[in-house]
């Protein structure tokens, strides 16, 4: 995300540049991460069209990702998971990497 | 050649509009400045004004519909009083930091409650903060020349910043007055056409009045702040040349038989020119005692001011406004601060009279202005008086 300083802000804060949005990480927000587990995963993409923030993508295999520029760790994904296939663990924990 | 005629304030302001050729008049009726937009809706159904009028269902709207009108690069004028202004009072701040260059005529009157239709300053005061130039007029003449300025000043492109000329409600928007009127060919020549640098356009598309997040708010009102207080040669320039084309100068604070005054009184809008009837009758009673107009409030005069009043002992200062349960009125208290680090500042002394469209005689000047001095001269207890009350 840029940092402009005040004397680089447009007049009247113009955003000329569109889409500028998506730079925005709304990660940060974070204070839980979905840790994904791939063996219980049976590729029903509940979690695509739960999560509001469209931080799930569906690979070519199937299976998911979680993008953590922007997922916000509301647990969502993990709520409506049939198979229990995400587990939220505290941001900063040993745990908060997903895994391999 | 210009022509002078009697014609009432709030027409003449009407016709100044005319003249500046504005493209959208966005306005909703209020008293005391019903006139105005009255005069506009006519001009431009009779086809005198090639402009569009939005008939708009309240004050909210009518500075809304401003808002995209100047956006898309539209010479946008609206007016409105009291709790019309209250009523936008949101989608002012939202003008001044999208930097829409917006003229306003704000034909100030007194807030509720008690209800009260008649003129003071408590309308303008509740938008001091928003970012607007803030000019006051004295009479027809200054509303009909402030009104073609304040075009030229908003849409010049080191400014751009919405403006607002404040006319007393009232006291000057209906009362007739001869007031020159210049040609066309003269208002042309002051004022060049409008084109906003960056506009909506579907070629070019930008985003305007985005969300901001704690990141670049701060940001966004440094430079609002900064480029507030670097208009100020802007404002000086574009009244040097207003005054070479319509003769008449005008400047962000003057004075009135100010040499040699240990005592001045301070008045903003059309009271000033009945204080100047009462420092005239106290110089010829041999009274050291001048007078200070401030006309340009917001960017505030910080140097002019200092300068006017360098030397002063006493500075009485009107208001026809009051922060309730604060430090009196508002223009006393930023006076006040203004001058605090002045070596020998003047002792300052805060009246507050003429509200709710209450008359100040000029006797009643010579009154306040005698009671100033001893208040200054004992030290005035509390911060203001008011004057005038029936105790």
């Amino acid at each position: 995300m840029s940092n402009h300083t005040w004397k680089e802000i447009e007049k009247g804060a113009i955003v000329k540049e569109p889409g500028s949005a998506r730079a925005y990480k709304t990660g940060d927000w974070r204070s839980q991460l979905p840790i994904y587990d791939k063996e219980k995963c049976v590729k029903c993409g509940v979690c695509y069209l739960y999560c509001p923030d469209a931080a799930i993508k569906i690979m070519p295999d199937g299976y998911i990702e979680v993008d953590e520029y922007y997922c916000k760790g509301c647990g969502i994904c993990a709520k409506e998971c049939w198979t229990g296939a995400f587990k939220m663990v505290p941001e900063g924990s040993k745990n908060d990497k997903q895994k391999k | 050649m210009a022509k002078r005629i009697g014609i009432e304030v709030s027409l003449a302001v009407s016709e100044a509009v005319k003249m500046a050729k504005a493209d959208v008049v966005a306005a909703y009726p209020i008293t005391p400045q019903t006139h105005i937009v009255e005069s506009l809706a006519e001009h431009i159904a009779n086809g005198e004004l090639d402009a569009e009028y939005i008939c708009v269902e309240s004050e909210h709207s009518a500075m809304s519909a401003c808002l995209g009108s100047s956006a898309a690069g539209a010479r946008t004028y609206t007016a409105t009083a009291g709790q019309g202004l209250e009523l936008m009072h949101e989608v002012v701040y939202v003008a001044a930091s999208m930097r829409l260059p917006i003229v306003m005529t704000v034909a100030n009157r007194a807030l509720s409650g008690p209800l009260s239709v008649w003129g003071d300053h408590s309308d303008v005061m509740a938008i001091r903060d928003t970012g607007w130039i803030q000019i006051f007029a004295e009479n027809g003449q200054e509303a009909f020349d402030l009104t073609i300025w304040a075009f030229r000043i908003a849409e010049d492109k080191r400014v751009l910043f919405p403006t607002i000329v404040n006319l007393d409600g009232f006291h000057l928007t209906h009362v007739v007055e001869p007031i020159e009127i210049p040609t066309q060919e003269e208002v042309d020549k002051f004022l060049p056409e409008f084109k906003l640098p960056t506009s909506l356009d579907p070629r070019n598309p930008v985003s305007m009045g985005a969300f901001t997040i704690p990141q670049f708010y701060t940001e966004v009102k440094k430079s609002q702040a900064v480029d507030l207080e670097n208009t100020m040669p802007v404002i000086k320039e574009t009244l040097e040349e207003l005054a070479k084309v319509f003769g008449r100068k005008y400047n962000p604070v003057e004075t009135y038989m100010a040499d040699g005054a240990e005592t001045l009184i301070l008045t903003m809008g059309s009271y000033s020119q009945t204080a100047s009837l009462a420092v005239k009758e106290l110089r010829s009673q041999g009274k050291k005692v001048g007078q200070v107009r401030l006309r340009l409030w917001r960017p505030f005069p910080f140097e002019e001011l200092k300068q006017a009043v360098k030397g002063v002992k006493k500075l009485i200062v009107l208001d026809r406004a009051i922060s309730l349960g604060g430090p009196g009125g508002p223009v006393a208290s930023e006076i006040r601060s203004a001058l605090y680090d002045l070596p020998n500042a003047p002792n300052i002394v805060g009246f507050i009279a003429g509200l709710g469209g209450r008359d100040i005689l000029p006797e009643q000047f010579v009154e306040m202005i005698n009671h100033g001095i001893e208040l200054a001269d004992k030290g005035q207890k509390g911060s203001y008086e008011m004057m005038g009350v029936r105790e």
